[in-house]
């Protein structure tokens, strides 16, 4: 069976998420934030393959969606529009795009907890949030000619059979998971901590997530818990 | 084969005397353009500054300072890196700009763009949720008006014009205009069906991984029929006499610029090994002339741009760091450039 994916959002990230999701073999459809005309000709240059439909429509047609859009934008999409699925959560805070926002800078609750709490009845995984998207292609080891060991991506969320499945899809995408614990995790992974930027190898990564009351927002947390 | 045109460009970062003091933001403008005046008699193509509201950057206004520059120079095009049109009232860019190409007998360049930096979005009344309709709707305005007729419009974010006519008008009849573009493939769609030439800013990262970018903009004027303009792209530099020297300064000035900025983004700080990835591989110009020339000539042919910009003052630098390192590129780096590309053209 070909492996099926659905991203949503068609900025940096999202093209960049095509890019290795159709090296990597998988059917890709993918919604920027107007009409499927507006991105088609990105699509056919920079992702030729990613079938480009409204977010309705890549909605209705996969089971595993990417949301790779604005983090103020994701209550655009509605609340049992994802339903059942398995969502893999890989915005950011980016106060440059998104505003002033407390609640997405909250040491108490991830902003991944926040989209797990609004899509109420899918199964949501922080994925490939930490590495910068074009990090993300020169990095993936399926483009790479030689053998290499992947650089590691650290994942979150609290369904384990999920969690099973992104494991599955970070390795497709040329990259070596790494679980942490639970959704509220994520926060290790946010904006504000040690490991954001962060395009390390295995053990390094999970050296920068223990230190992660290097920085303040990290200490924040570590006093919460 | 279409000369490759080379400019230096900065943000207006603060530079720091001998004992590490930091100079006034009045001083810092006033020494742009001694370096705008000196780039000009070594005979460097153009100068751009960026637009910043924030206080590593004392460039708020540039075509103030490429005013200044204009009157003391005689050739070199006086840019900017970028305007944020999308915070600005486009008449009036358009009116600053075609004043400064008045003073400059047509030197004058405008570099429009979103913005990577939004502060000046509260600065000055407006709403970060309408980031993509302003400049929308402002470049949609601004290409009118550079048809230096009489222009009708109507839109949401500025009041309507009819039938309006914007002064000073060029010699010329147009002015010179590019997009900066930061790696959104939107807007070089956008750059294209205004028919306006692009720059790309890399600043990190391969330089190679934007050749779809080039392939996107050629594409997307194939198909809305209008002109393909040369693209160029511009990156950060340091050049020293030697590689370790000038690897050195680039490591207390434009990884400590970066950190700072990464910082209010939420960036963990650059480590060494990504440093010198950047310079091995990557987007930053640093070493002595030789290694500065031969990464600039792979990247101007692997992307096949027909201009080359020097992002050259960033972090803290002394003022004698900095115009060595314009000297160096006007010198000695531009001069090696040429030749490799000339003896890659004539094999």
């Amino acid at each position: 069976m070909t492996k099926q994916i659905g991203i949503i959002g068609a900025g940096k990230l999202g093209v960049v998420l095509a890019q290795i999701a159709l090296k990597a073999g998988y059917q890709v459809d993918i919604a920027g934030s107007g009409s499927p005309e507006k991105i088609a000709l990105t699509m056919m240059v920079l992702a030729p393959g990613a079938e480009p439909m409204t977010s309705a429509e890549v909605l209705a047609n996969n089971d595993v969606i990417i949301l790779a859009l604005p983090l103020s934008k994701f209550k655009q999409l509605g609340a049992s529009s994802l339903a059942g699925k398995l969502v893999l959560d890989a915005m950011n805070y980016w106060w440059e795009v998104d505003g002033k926002r407390d609640d997405f800078n909250d040491p108490q609750i991830g902003t991944s907890e926040l989209v797990q709490n609004y899509f109420k009845d899918s199964q949501v995984v922080k994925a490939f949030n930490h590495m910068g998207y074009h990090d993300l292609l020169d990095e993936s080891i399926i483009f790479k000619p030689q053998c290499e060991q992947p650089k590691a991506l650290a994942l979150a969320g609290d369904n384990k059979q999920a969690v099973l499945q992104v494991q599955q899809i970070v390795t497709d995408f040329g990259f070596t998971p790494l679980v942490l614990k639970n959704l509220h995790e994520g926060l290790k992974l946010q904006p504000g901590i040690n490991t954001f930027g962060a395009n390390l190898h295995l053990q390094a990564l999970q050296e920068a997530i223990d230190n992660y009351t290097d920085t303040t927002f990290g200490q924040q947390i570590a006093q919460l818990n | 084969m279409e000369k490759v045109l080379f400019g230096l460009d900065t943000f207006g970062d603060i530079p720091a005397n001998d004992n590490g003091e930091l100079l006034s933001d009045a001083q810092a403008i006033r020494q742009v353009v001694a370096e705008g005046v000196l780039a000009d008699q070594l005979g460097v193509d153009i100068i751009a500054l960026g637009e910043h509201h924030r206080e590593d950057f004392a460039i708020s206004s540039p075509e103030m300072v490429l005013a200044a520059i204009a009157t003391q120079t005689e050739k070199i095009k006086l840019s900017t890196g970028v305007t944020v049109l999308s915070s600005d009232d486009p008449v009036r860019v358009f009116q600053r700009f075609s004043t400064l190409d008045a003073l400059s007998n047509g030197r004058a360049q405008v570099m429009l763009g979103r913005g990577s930096f939004t502060e000046s979005f509260p600065l000055f009344g407006f709403d970060l949720n309408d980031y993509d309709v302003l400049f929308e709707e402002k470049i949609n305005l601004f290409s009118q008006l550079l048809t230096e007729k009489p222009v009708t419009w109507q839109g949401k974010t500025r009041a309507p014009l009819q039938n309006a006519d914007v002064y000073p008008k060029t010699e010329s009849g147009h002015l010179d205009t590019f997009v900066g573009v930061g790696g959104s493939p939107e807007s070089i769609i956008r750059a294209a069906r205004y028919g306006l030439p692009v720059m790309l800013a890399i600043i990190g990262g391969s330089p190679e991984r934007f050749k779809p970018y080039m392939r996107l903009y050629e594409k997307a004027t194939e198909q809305l029929g209008t002109p393909v303009h040369p693209v160029g792209m511009h990156s950060h530099g340091v050049i020293a006499a030697t590689d370790e020297e000038a690897r050195e300064l680039a490591w207390r000035s434009i990884r400590v610029s970066m950190d700072r900025i990464g910082r209010d983004r939420g960036w963990a700080p650059m480590t060494r090994e990504r440093f010198e990835n950047e310079i091995e591989n990557g987007s930053y110009y640093v070493g002595s002339p030789t290694t500065v020339a031969k990464k600039i000539a792979r990247a101007i042919k692997s992307l096949g741009v027909k201009r080359f910009d020097l992002v050259y003052s960033a972090g803290n630098q002394t003022i004698a760091e900095r115009q060595r390192t314009i000297e160096l590129y006007a010198n000695e780096v531009i001069p090696q450039v040429r030749s490799i590309l000339a003896e890659d053209a004539n094999d």
